[in-house]
């Protein structure tokens, strides 16, 4: 997994409740045993007026001038804010790996699903939660100002505002620690391999039908 | 001892290592495998050399992308074909306890027949690599939804990085009326918490009509948590679970059935356990539910009408539903039986058991879908709820009924084979998302039970099925 330590990205805001996992990225491009690859179909019902199929080029099919992330302003786009409940719905991982992507590496919203936030940390994207009336003012913020851009630094744990605000943040220990450093939890697990094995085998013993 | 939830004893019981910030490994006993969220999982694991850590965990099927027809013909989309024997060929070289491919006898939607095959039981820790395992938690297990990465985890470690929830119980009490249904009660639980009521919780279903539902019942209670936005739901073992489990191919046996039976009576939330929350419903209050938006909280009920953005004042959840009602071609306070449907799915991990079959097959007998409906989609969850309707003549009643009857598999609760919606069609369907695009490109999904999709599909629009004689 990429680290992820500081980012000073251009904002887009999507501004809506309840974004599902379908809408990030559509069933029929489920069907790939890739994990890469998914960017150009992020948000395809909204972002394209024709009905997407997997393996198709993307670059030649006609964009909806209304869905926000057309808007000449916001490509480059590396911050993404969210409205509440963010990635509700399906598991699909390949939701962050669409985000991911695309080019996203922040989501700044109230709340988001739990099975899509745990899995936006696997992939080195990081979802902040902020207050619902602190991402009022980054909505109204980044629609007023073209460009519009913020500062996140994992490590200190802030976001900093063009006019100098700094909004301090919350995030677990160990995910900040796991991300700052790129680790692969698989790895970290397997160091308590023996505390694992020990466990199983009394589980075995207490609870053998568990073990057909 | 202090009082504790059914929750709190499924993760104390569970937990092997904890982090000094709480985030704690949790050991897995049992991993259902499909074909979609897995492939990325076993290449992960083989680029990096590891074997899985315990193959009788596991597993699989394949359900997603199967048809629902012409068995004969194979799996016509080859984007599709190579997904599936990516996990034949996963299984293959990996093995696992139990693998039920596209046409056995025994292959369906993976949370239909975890628990037919009693690979589901009592005490576990469940994770499939799917948000609707949540249906597992019906049984006293704790089970969750989980994405790709922890997918390949769960195989190389055996266990699960968590940090725990907090604990909601959801109070049902009193008696069912005629004709509301396990997925009424699901419907309006979520109607009154809203999509993101569970959030960070395990969410515990109790009170006496949750008791008097069958298992059946409870896991289309608890396959809907996630849309309440928890990512485990549990019902606490009783009679009904444990006579449920009693032979079933991987269920214990002899002893150690009794042994078992001793140890999951115990799974219950204590008198005067501790709740962080608790949500209180009269079973007499709740009456058959339709939802009208492209969000399972948008719901009402089926006497109700499609609400007025007008009278909404908080300017997010009136564009919201404004959105809602502009995507699914509906005018603000249209009565909900004036809307007429195009098609009708009766199937999916939330109502596709024998159960769901035989209150749709109670409407359609004797009746014909209406001439306005394109289609009626039966789907089975498994082959071996198929084998059973058929024995019981319900396959002839819905045949009859001109609907068509289909093998098993997810079908068109998500549309990745070929059974959708065209773009603008209207859809009453059992399954458990209303979502933009769910069952198709700009189809348009209303959720209710089986019995209000089996009315819908002979009226030609909503209906109370209670007034349906």
């Amino acid at each position: 997994m990429n680290p992820f330590t500081q980012l000073d990205g251009l904002v887009a805001p999507l501004d809506r409740a309840n974004v599902d996992t379908d809408a990030i990225i559509p069933k029929q491009f489920l069907k790939s045993i890739k994990r890469s690859g998914f960017g150009p179909n992020a948000f395809d019902e909204w972002r394209y007026l024709d009905v997407g199929q997997p393996g198709q080029d993307c670059s030649a099919r006609p964009l909806n001038p209304d869905f926000v992330l057309n808007q000449p302003r916001y490509q480059g786009a590396q911050i993404l804010l969210t409205r509440d409940n963010f990635g509700c719905g399906s598991s699909r991982e390949h939701a962050p790996w669409a985000l991911e992507d695309y080019g996203f590496r922040v989501l700044i919203g109230p709340s988001f699903a739990d099975i899509f936030f745990n899995n936006s940390f696997k992939n080195g994207l990081l979802p902040i939660k902020l207050d619902a009336a602190e991402v009022d003012v980054l909505f109204a913020q980044c629609e007023a100002s073209p460009g519009y851009r913020l500062a996140v630094d994992l490590a200190a744990q802030t976001i900093t505002r063009p006019d100098g605000k700094v909004i301090t943040f919350d995030i677990d220990p160990f995910r900040k620690e796991c991300l700052l450093n790129g680790w692969d939890d698989i790895g970290l697990t397997l160091r308590h391999a023996e505390k694992i094995r020990a466990f199983e085998a009394k589980r075995r013993t207490e609870h053998p039908y568990y073990f057909a | 001892m202090q009082a504790q939830t059914l929750y709190e004893k499924l993760w104390s019981s569970h937990v092997v290592h904890q982090e000094a910030d709480g985030t704690a490994l949790i050991y897995i006993d049992r991993h259902l495998v499909h074909e979609v969220t897995s492939p990325q999982a076993f290449e992960g694991l083989k680029l990096a050399g590891r074997k899985p850590w315990r193959i009788s965990s596991i597993v699989a099927t394949a359900d997603h992308n199967t048809p629902t027809d012409h068995w004969d013909m194979g799996i016509q989309d080859p984007v599709s074909r190579q997904q599936v024997e990516t996990l034949d060929a996963n299984i293959r070289e990996v093995g696992s306890l139990a693998y039920f491919p596209f046409k056995d006898a025994r292959q369906g939607i993976v949370h239909v027949i975890g628990p037919e095959n009693g690979a589901t039981l009592p005490g576990m820790t469940v994770v499939c690599g799917d948000s609707h395992t949540s249906t597992h938690g019906a049984f006293a297990c704790l089970a969750h939804g989980i994405g790709t990465s922890e997918v390949e985890h769960v195989m190389a470690t055996q266990c699960l990085l968590q940090k725990k929830s907090r604990t909601l119980l959801i109070r049902v009490d009193g008696q069912l009326g005629a004709g509301v249904t396990a997925k009424d009660v699901v419907l309006a639980i979520i109607g009154k918490i809203g999509t993101a009521g569970g959030t960070g919780y395990a969410m515990e279903f109790g009170g006496s009509a949750i008791r008097s539902l069958s298992m059946e019942g409870r896991m289309t209670i608890c396959n809907m948590a996630i849309e309440a936005g928890a990512r485990a739901g549990l019902v606490g073992v009783d009679e009904t679970t444990i006579a449920y489990l009693k032979d079933r191919p991987f269920s214990p046996k002899g002893e150690d059935w009794a042994r078992a039976v001793e140890y999951w009576r115990t799974l219950v939330s204590d008198e005067g356990a501790v709740f962080d929350k608790v949500v209180e419903l009269k079973a007499e209050d709740i009456l058959p539910q339709v939802t009208w938006g492209t969000s399972p909280e948008m719901v009402t009920t089926i006497d109700g009408r499609v609400p007025d953005p007008a009278q909404i004042t908080d300017p997010v959840r009136r564009e919201g539903v404004e959105r809602a009602l502009k995507y699914m071609g509906l005018s603000a306070n249209t009565p909900i039986s004036e809307i007429a449907v195009d098609q009708v799915f009766i199937g999916s991990c939330t109502n596709s058991r024998i159960e769901d079959l035989r209150e749709a097959a109670v409407v359609a007998r004797g009746r014909s879908k209406a001439a306005n409906v394109r289609r009626v989609l039966v789907v089975p969850g498994s082959g071996l709820v198929k084998r059973q309707a058929e024995a019981e003549g319900l396959d002839k009643i819905f045949i009859d009924a001109g609907f068509e009857w289909r093998e098993p598999g997810c079908s068109m609760c998500l549309a990745m084979n070929a059974d959708r919606l065209e773009p603008g069609e209207r859809c009453a369907s059992t399954s458990n998302r209303n979502f933009e695009g769910r069952q198709g490109a700009g189809g348009r999904t209303h959720l209710v039970s089986p019995a209000m999709a089996a009315a819908a599909a002979v009226t030609g629009h909503f209906v109370d099925v209670r007034t349906l004689a």
